[in-house]
């Protein structure tokens, strides 16, 4: 039930695991917004070419990476169909009832779906090879020039971090929630979708009750520890801007060149 | 002997609509010794824990850790530093997302530099024998484990006291012992004082001193000696005796003539086989 794969670091030891937070996160972002220059065959099969470039290099094995997508398959089938049976232009390539689908239908779905599957594997990429750490640490410092407009950075990057510290933790809870009132008699998996959101209700209670009690010990064990806010604060990670960082910016600056030349 | 807590004469109440939870508390700590607070649920025991970092600044009364005064907001972090604490749940105090980044949390809010902070890191992993565990994310240890990450987080800021509330109430006997030693050989090593706040008085048999709890009181201070020298007073505020006293009284009503000095059951084995022994 819950074999997600975004969002969980694996410690690995490659270049791309080493480096620095911020040169991954500036890269993703550029990368999210480049793919939208694509628009024929030469542009997408490039995206795939730097996707599978960055898997390799990242030494995080493909079978892993794309069972743990499995789950989002769904809505990227979804996307695909959709644009296949709602997008008209050139030739009539297949009628049977309704259904009507023409050749710029075909292509443009396969652009569109291969569009979002390059987002999610770049996406997961990231968080695979950085830790959560890692990225809060990142994001809090190439948000810091928001400080001075009083945006609350570092708090949203702890928030942030102690989130994700703690969905392992609440996914846990979950289950045994569901067990327990699966012992109860409580069915979560058959009968009608409205007798299985009645069952989700029991289940929800007890972990909000639990959430919140957690946060209570947590918000109590930080302030014993010392926490008050980012004041007067050191950090254990130092970020280190390497040569390798620069490099990989640069290789996201030609893939856009490319991409753009390549365009039509 | 140095005293390095003084609590003098404390009341509390959470609201002025709820009664007192602590009435007229006085104690001392002292450098060094490993001290328990025994008492039934809500007795206060946790409320009088908070007073000592100043989590809880009680209404009336004062308490000083190590010479300041927690009512001085200045020195309200330094007293934090002073005394550690480690909660009852383990999953709710780890707030690092690795075994290292929890422990140097702690070292993070209180501004160590970055050099001595790795330093120490390493030293107090080393110390409860979680070094080879340094990257472990949270979900990957046992409950055992992340109190003794928590003790080595507090270990880390040098502290003058470790204050364990129930901190193994939620673990397996296993764990319970990992935690015990751990914290008794810092006690020996270190000299680290210790306050354990436990319901199990097998654990606190082990103390130099007790004090037992009830209603917001502490009725009874002394050594486990004295205190279990009357098991009555602790029978009747609900608390379950140690299996070697519970011995030692059953033993007395069917007229064996048992001295009931014995608190471990290692004592009262002792005890027995020697007791018709002449020579
Ligand atoms: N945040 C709070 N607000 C109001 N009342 C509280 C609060 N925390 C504790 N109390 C009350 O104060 C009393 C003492 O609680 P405390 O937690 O100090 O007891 P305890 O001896 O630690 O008990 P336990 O063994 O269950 O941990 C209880 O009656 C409790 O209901
Ligand atoms: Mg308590």
């Amino acid at each position: 039930m819950f074999n997600l794969v975004i969002g969980q670091y694996v410690p690995l030891d490659s270049v791309i695991h080493r480096m620095d937070p911020r040169s991954k996160l500036i890269s993703v972002f550029m990368f999210v917004v480049i793919v939208f220059l694509a628009n024929n065959w030469l542009t997408n099969v490039l995206l795939i070419l730097f996707c599978l470039g960055g898997i390799l290099t990242s030494k995080i094995s493909p079978a892993f990476l794309f069972r743990g997508l499995r789950s989002i398959l769904i809505i990227v089938l979804l996307t695909f169909f959709l644009n296949l049976f709602f997008t008209g232009g050139g030739p009539l390539l297949l009628h049977i009832g309704w259904v009507r689908i023409y050749q710029n239908g075909l292509i443009q779905s396969i652009f569109i779906t291969n569009r979002i599957l390059v987002i999610i594997v770049m996406t997961t990429l990231l968080t695979l090879t950085t830790s959560p750490m890692e990225i809060t640490d990142g994001m809090e410092t190439l948000l810091n020039p928001l400080k001075k407009i009083k945006v609350p950075v570092h708090e949203f990057a702890l928030m942030m971090a102690i989130s994700l510290r703690f969905i392992p933790t609440l996914l846990e809870e979950t289950e045994k929630i569901i067990k327990a009132q699966a012992a109860r008699g409580s069915d979560f998996t058959s009968g009608s979708l409205k007798s299985r959101m009645k069952a989700i209700v029991p289940l929800l209670v007890p972990l909000f009750v639990s959430a919140f009690k957690r946060a209570e010990d947590l918000a109590m064990a930080m302030e014993a520890r010392g926490y008050h806010g980012d004041f007067g604060r050191t950090r254990l990670h130092k970020l280190v801007w390497k040569r390798r960082d620069t490099l990989l910016l640069l290789t996201m600056g030609l893939l856009t060149v490319a991409l753009i030349l390549a365009r039509l | 002997m140095e005293k390095i807590i003084e609590v003098s004469d404390i009341s509390y109440n959470y609201s002025d609509d709820h009664p007192k939870v602590l009435k007229h508390v006085s104690l001392t700590i002292n450098k060094g010794e490993w001290v328990s607070i025994i008492g039934h649920n809500g007795s206060g025991k946790s409320t009088l824990a908070k007073c000592l970092n100043g989590l809880i600044i009680p209404q009336e009364g004062s308490v000083h850790v190590g010479g300041f005064d927690t009512r001085d907001p200045e020195h309200i972090w330094e007293i934090r530093r002073l005394v550690g604490m480690v909660f009852q749940n383990p999953d709710n105090q780890f707030v690092g997302s690795t075994v290292m980044d929890d422990v140097a949390f702690g070292m993070e809010n209180h501004g160590i530099p970055r050099e001595e902070m790795v330093r120490r890191l390493h030293e107090v992993l080393r110390l409860v024998r979680m070094d080879a565990f340094a990257d472990r994310e949270p979900y990957r240890l046992s409950g055992g484990q992340k109190q003794r990450v928590a003790i080595a987080g507090i270990v880390a800021l040098q502290p003058l006291i470790i204050i364990l509330d129930e901190a193994t109430s939620m673990l397996d006997p296993e764990g319970r012992r990992e935690i015990i030693q751990t914290v008794r050989s810092l006690n020996k090593k270190l000299g680290l004082t210790v306050l354990s706040i436990t319901h199990d008085l097998e654990e606190a048999v082990h103390a130099d001193r007790i004090l037992v709890m009830n209603q917001g009181q502490v009725v009874k201070k002394g050594t486990p000696h004295e205190i279990f020298k009357t098991p009555e007073l602790l029978e009747k505020i609900g608390l379950d005796l140690p299996f070697a006293v519970k011995m030692n009284g059953l033993l007395r009503a069917r007229g064996i003539a048992v001295t009931g000095t014995a608190l471990t059951e290692e004592e009262l084995v002792n005890e027995l086989w020697t007791l018709h022994s002449t020579m």
